[in-house]
């Protein structure tokens, strides 16, 4: 539970000061005040200002927005459609179709997932938006497998078998019997994806293929700092304290939830 | 086990055939004629076109697809746009670092992870062991690239001990050699170091509670004992998945850490290939990696069969 907490409070701190960051900044990131450029933390700049006197506090809340969005939408990428094929697969379970789906994924999983996600902002573009898929996809047969996995044990128990005697069609089961039994473990596991996401946007944005100018995030924070990071550490320092505590805090409330949710170590711990 | 190694090779052949397809076919769909970007805006149309036909660019997608497979079937891998050098030299070339960084973060990953793990898990509840899950959670936070550059500026920059980039290549000697990839290979390790020791950790705690370790303990063995004769090579076998999974991660996923080093390796090639429009050099290297990794896949799968029969009967 404390894990939880922690980790809760930590990234929940971060989700706060993205939201809060399109209502209000202590200064606006559009404007250069090159007057003040460099600047060292200060009252005035809590962590400092970049070679063009933006304000890094700042820049760190609206780097938060660009983490988080492009690493929730890409678990919801990854849940959309890796749970439907996870279940499709296990209520078809050694049929063709539970065949071509599982191979389909372990050539997901054979593909360098980095390499394939520099090639699909290269194809498409450096964007955002094709950060999200990018990640998105290598998401899918994450949740397709664990789905299948969990599922297949489920196929087998009474309750199954009960709903199978009223009559029950095998997409009705996964819907309404599966599916539900399913949702601690995704949770679980979206917790931890998310964490990946975080890291694999700040890479991505690190090498130029993220979210684009003038918008700001951590990894391009972090890329444009390292010329600068003998004179002003703390523009690398921040941003990078950022994506730690932020991944730290979900990877604790990820653990947390298992936890939680997980009866089996609910009862060895009682 | 012979039939079950026959099944995992066709596998492995299929796999290969389809990322083959898919590498292809997505490059297929870049923006931008190479011809066209290696000529420049003054090209004039004329020149443009001899350029696509000397570089096979007329001939349609299927046909360019089978020649480019069966060229790397042979050892072929075309030749590259910009810089009109076999790709295949280039690879070569670029191999020498980027293999020697995998080994060499892989190397440090698992002298550093397993006796932390192993120590983790023999003092399971107690402080050493909260410590060690404590700094790992930490250590897989840390974005890789991030902890570069704070390693830059602690043993370049301030301490100056390594340089803070670049490689002097293998003839200036192999002690400059090892010397410029030190840093690198710490920063990639760390991430990997940390859930490595995590997945022996719990390995051996799993293992810990099996029969077989109960009844060495009944014949008398201390728990030292039965640790290290019974449970580590138990656990050892999820762990050795691991390993092969992460070693080829490390080959392809280096591409950002030879980016804050400025390394001529492969996933910097790539990088740049692409930038440049060098779509021979990006399929080529790409397929090759791909290779890599399933070809590690299907070892570590065999490995595992030779080692427990049970994997070998069909489920």
């Amino acid at each position: 539970m404390r894990m939880l907490v922690t980790g809760g409070a930590l990234a929940g701190i971060f989700a706060l000061a993205a939201l809060l960051s399109f209502f209000w900044t202590p200064y606006d990131v559009a404007v250069l005040d090159i007057a003040a450029k460099l600047q060292p933390p200060s009252a005035a700049h809590w962590f400092g200002t970049d070679h063009f006197g933006r304000d890094v506090f700042s820049m760190i809340m609206v780097g938060a927005r660009v983490s988080i969005a492009v690493a929730l939408v890409a678990v919801g990428i990854g849940m959309g459609l890796g749970v439907p094929l996870g279940l499709a697969a296990a209520a078809s379970r050694g049929s063709h179709l539970d065949e071509i789906i599982m191979r389909g994924n372990d050539l997901v999983f054979a593909f360098p997932a980095l390499l394939i996600a520099i090639m699909i902002t290269a194809v498409f573009g450096p964007s955002a938006l094709n950060a999200i898929i990018a990640i998105g996809i290598f998401n899918i047969p994450v949740f397709a497998r664990l789905t299948r996995g969990a599922a297949l044990s489920l196929w087998t128990r009474d309750f199954i078998l009960a709903a199978r005697v009223a009559g029950k069609g095998r997409v009705r089961i996964s819907l309404e019997h599966i599916l539900p039994n399913l949702a601690n473990l995704l949770i679980v596991q979206g917790t931890i994806q998310f964490s990946l996401g975080i890291l694999a946007e700040a890479g991505l944005s690190y090498v130029g293929l993220g979210a684009q100018p003038p918008t700001p995030s951590w990894g391009r924070m972090l890329a444009e700092s390292q010329t600068m990071i003998s004179f002003a550490p703390w523009l690398a320092l921040f941003p990078g304290f950022a994506i730690v505590l932020t991944v730290l805090g979900l990877n604790l409330m990820g653990d947390g939830l298992r936890d939680l949710l997980d009866p089996r170590i609910r009862r060895a711990r009682a | 086990m012979f039939r079950y190694a026959l099944t995992r090779f066709i596998s492995l052949a299929l796999s290969l055939v389809v990322a083959s397809l898919l590498i292809f076919f997505m490059l297929e769909i870049v923006p931008g004629d190479p011809a066209a970007y290696m000529l420049g805006l003054n090209a004039s149309p004329e020149t443009v076109a001899a350029l696509r036909t000397e570089l096979g660019l007329d001939a349609g997608p299927v046909v360019r697809y089978l020649g480019w497979v069966s060229g790397m079937l042979t050892g072929d891998f075309g030749t590259s746009y910009t810089y009109r050098t076999p790709v295949a030299e280039m690879i070569l070339d670029r191999i020498q670092v980027s293999l020697p960084l995998a080994l060499l973060a892989l190397a440090l990953s698992t002298l550093i992870a397993l006796p932390v793990g192993i120590w983790a898990a023999s003092r399971r509840g107690s402080l050493a062991d909260a410590g060690v899950m404590g700094a790992t959670q930490l250590g897989v936070a840390v974005p890789n690239f991030w902890f570069a550059m704070l390693l830059v500026l602690v043993f370049a920059v301030q301490l100056r001990w390594f340089s803070a980039g670049g490689f002097p290549g293998w003839d200036a000697g192999l002690l400059a050699g090892l010397k410029a990839l030190t840093l690198p290979a710490i920063a990639l390790a760390l991430p990997q170091a940390s859930i490595l020791a995590r997945v022996m950790r719990s390995a051996l705690l799993d293992t810990l509670g099996e029969d077989f370790i109960r009844t060495a303990r009944a014949k008398g063995l201390t728990r030292g004992q039965a640790l290290r004769r019974h449970a580590v090579r138990n656990a050892l076998i999820p762990v050795l998945t691991i390993i092969g999974l992460q070693f080829s991660f490390l080959l392809a996923g280096a591409i950002i850490i030879e980016n804050v080093f400025f390394l001529p390796g492969l996933g910097r090639l790539v990088f740049q290939a692409i930038s440049q429009r060098d779509l021979v050099v990006v399929e080529s290297v790409v397929m090759l990696l791909v290779f890599a990794v399933i070809l590690v896949t299907f070892l570590v799968d065999l490995a595992y069969a030779a080692v427990d029969p049970r994997l070998r009967r069909p489920h």
